[in-house]
Order: structure tokens, then sequence, then C-alpha cells
């Protein structure tokens, strides 16, 4: 089955592990990324300018109701969760989860809801736990998860607490993460 | 999403379970409509279930059916049913960038009206519309304004009513006030009793706090101004839509439609009717 959405969680570190990530995707990618990376809730355009600049695909900041669309990689804005919808991306903002908004908890679990096995799962470097939840719940409904190789990651928290609930079909160093996922875009 | 049919044969219980998940959201959802006359079918479901969840383990129940099952027969769990859904967790000076634009940009422009009405819809308990008044008081035009704040759950209002906050936030929201412009001290604004901030009474004076259902209820004035940031990312598009029909109905021949920092006139029928005045902060402004 090729995938239908990847969806990525980064927090301590991750804007390097991202763009290490997505500078080593081929420029015909099409599988649709949506990603959340930890950041304080004023950050600005910056994140999108310094991602952008390791890509040929487009970043752009989600709004509400954007169109899951291929070639574009989708950043969960500050302050805000994202949840994935049939097709389209929503936000809210309630309260954290995992002491974060946006919650890579929340991400992983609304789009293990709706594409199920269709969905890949990749969590990053980062110091806490948020994410892990999210990956049961993805596996749980068929998806693959993939985390970062601890002894490579910033941070090892948050890829080991992944693999302490036993939720990592893979895990992997940043560079091999994108190969991987290169061979389903063709 | 269905695919129960498909997978039956392979008894894929997370598949299966996600499907009656979704079938007792339908029922209790049409139940609470049915019964309540409050319709939450159009909201967007993947945060609305996120909350359904959570109410499940604050009842302590299992199952959604069980949920509904109380609901219906208990009013005191409905109530909190509707808290539960209905609240959004704000600040004063929210997005403090959107304050300031709405200074520079739009206070000339309410500057030309004798009377000015804006309508805050879905007010929560009220920290943006008195953020929006101590803004009007400040730039000398709150005398001529009316502020009529609307939200759908009325335990909210009378909270929003009382303008008493909790003494701890006082420093993020001094901090949001100034980023957002203001000229004064923000302590001005507050008496401080007993862990409390009370919120100077004057503030209340222009604004009408009354509950009305941005899903089932009509427009019910011409407005200048329509606030509405970070309610319709709850709705589904058919419910934006709506909401967008409803506020291009409400709003007078060159009004400001001001939206959430994520949120955009995408799904309103009537886009090319407005010209953005703060694009940036989704501030919109109705040319025909």
């Amino acid at each position: 089955m090729k995938p239908q959405l990847i969806v990525m969680g980064a927090s301590l570190g991750g804007l390097i592990a991202l763009s290490q990530l997505l500078q080593r995707l081929g420029p015909a990618f099409n599988i649709p990324i949506a990603i959340v990376q930890h950041r304080h809730r004023d950050s600005k355009d910056s994140v999108i300018d310094f991602l952008q600049r390791s890509t040929s695909l487009k970043v752009k900041e989600v709004e509400d109701q954007d169109k899951i669309t291929n070639g574009w990689v989708y950043l969960a804005p500050a302050n805000y969760h994202l949840l994935v919808e049939p097709g389209y991306f929503a936000l809210s903002v309630d309260e954290p989860v995992s002491f974060a908004r946006p919650s890579i908890d929340v991400l992983f679990e609304s789009a293990a809801e709706v594409y199920g096995p269709a969905t890949i799962g990749i969590i990053l470097t980062g110091a806490n736990h948020d994410g892990a939840t999210g990956a049961v719940a993805l596996k749980a409904r068929g998806g693959t998860v993939i985390v970062q190789d601890p002894a490579t990651a910033e941070s090892a928290v948050m890829p080991e607490a992944v693999l302490t609930r036993n939720a990592a079909d893979w895990i992997m160093p940043v560079p091999q993460i994108a190969e991987w996922l290169n061979r389903f875009s063709v | 999403m269905f695919y129960a049919k498909k997978t039956l044969n392979h008894i894929d219980m997370d598949v299966l379970t996600s499907n009656l998940e979704e079938i007792e959201i339908q029922l209790l959802l049409e139940g609470i409509y049915q019964y309540y006359g409050f319709d939450f079918r159009n909201y967007a479901r993947s945060s609305l279930k996120r909350r359904i969840r959570k109410i499940l383990t604050a009842e302590d129940l299992e199952h959604i059916s069980a949920l509904q099952d109380r609901i219906l027969h208990n009013p005191d769990c409905f109530k909190r049913f509707l808290l539960s859904v209905t609240v959004n967790v704000t600040s004063m000076f929210r997005d403090p960038s959107f304050f300031l634009a709405f200074r520079h940009k739009v206070v000339p422009l309410l500057r030309t009206y004798p009377y000015v009405r804006l309508w805050h819809a879905g007010c929560s308990e009220g920290q943006e519309v008195y953020s929006m008044a101590i803004l009007l008081q400040e730039e000398g035009l709150y005398d001529r304004c009316r502020i009529y704040a609307t939200d759908t759950n009325e335990l909210v209002l009378k909270h929003a009513k009382k303008a008493i906050y909790p003494l701890e936030l006082m420093q993020q929201y001094t901090q949001l006030y100034q980023q957002a412009g203001g000229k004064h001290s923000f302590s001005e604004y507050y008496t401080a009793a007993y862990g409390s901030a009370i919120l100077r009474s004057s503030l209340k004076d222009n604004i009408i706090f009354s509950q009305h259902n941005l899903a089932t209820d009509r427009s019910f004035n011409e407005f200048h101004v329509i606030v509405c940031r970070n309610v319709l990312i709850y709705f589904n598009p058919t419910l934006q839509k709506q909401v967008h029909q409803l506020f291009h109905d409400s709003l007078c021949m060159f009004g400001i439609l001001a939206l959430g920092k994520q949120e955009s006139l995408r799904l309103s029928p009537f886009q090319t009717e407005y010209e953005p005045i703060a694009k940036s902060e989704k501030i919109y402004r109705r040319l025909s």
C-alpha cells in the first residue's frame, strides 16, 4: 500500500534533524508530510524559511482547512494543535497535550484514525515524551512507526519513549529514514 | 472513514472499534440535537472526538453509548458535556499582533462612524471582549460603541459577565497588553482581591452578553465589526460555509470581519466580496 500521509514529530534539536531529512528526499517526492516541531508560541516564520531552504518541496504553515496535497510539507502553527480530517487539516486551540501545543500525540492520533495503515509516523530527537502515545495509537491502527536511532539523536528521550512503549517498527538514523521514504515515491 | 466491510474477514478489531465509535458519536450528536436542540453534528470531527473522549474519562464511562444514556437522562450531565465541548481557553490580548493591527488599521475607519456596533461571536469567558473594550477605551471610541458578545453556552456567559479572572494570569496579560500596543499600565484595568483580578467595571458598560448559537441561530442585527477568532476551526466545512453566510448577512457595507490567525475566507461563498486590510492578521473589509 502506498502511504498517503507522513506525520513527523520533533522537539529539542528537531530543526536540524528535520532539515537533514527533508534535504535527502527526492525532488519529486509525492507523499504529503505533516510536521509538529515544538516551538515557542511567539515564534515566527523563520522556522518555515529554515526548512524551506533544505528542500525543493513546498513548505507551509498550516491554515485551517488546508487540503492535504502531494509535494507539500505542512508545519503545525505555533500555539495550535494540528489535526487530520479526511483529505484536509484542522486546527484547535484546546489545552496542551503532553505539555505541548502543538502536540505530536494529537497529530499522530488523528492521522491514525483517518489514514490508518496508510500513515507513516516518524519520531525524531526530543527531550520529552510527546509522541509516544500517538505512536502507540498509530501502530494500533496499522500505521508504520519509525524512530530516529537514539544514539544519533541530539536528545534521545523522545525516541526512547517510543521504544519503551514498543511502538516502533524501525529504528534508523536520519539519512536512512529519508532513503527508506524515497522508495515509496516513484 | 468506513472500511469495516472490507476488513470484516480479517477481523481487524481496531478498525471495527473505530467504526463503532464513529457510529456512537453520530448517535450521540443526533440525540443531543433532537432532545436539547444543540447541534454539534457539523463540528470538526477530529477535535470533537478528542473532547468527547475526555468527557468519557471524566464521567468514568467506557463507551460513548453509555455517555449518551447519561446525557439524555440527566440534564446536569448535559451541562457538563456542553461546557467541555464548547469552552475555548483563551487569554486577554491573545495574538497581540492582531490587537495592534486592529488599533492601527481598523480604529481609524471606525472613527468615521457616529455609532459602532461590534459582534464578538464565540466570546467564551470574555477575555478577548474585554481586551477589545480596553482598546476602544484607549482610543476614545468606546462611548459610541456597543459590543454584542455571544456564545452558545450560558454558563460560560455567566462567567464572562463577572469579568473576574485568576490573579496569577495578570503578569502574562500585562505582557500581551504591552505587545498589543497598550497605552497605559495594565494594572489600571483591574483590582486584585482574594487571588482574583476584577476588571474595571466601566469596561462592561457597553457590552451586551447574550446567548447565540452559530450553528442554529440567525442574524440578529447589522454590524460594523464582527470578530470571530478561533471558533470556525471547530466547525466542519459545511458549518463554516453556513457561518460565513451568517456573517455576510450580518455585516454592513464596508464592515470589518476579523478571523483567527490560521483561519481564512477560503470557505466563504463571498470570498471575493472582501478585501484584506491586515492580511496576516486575517482582518477583512466587506466591499459590496
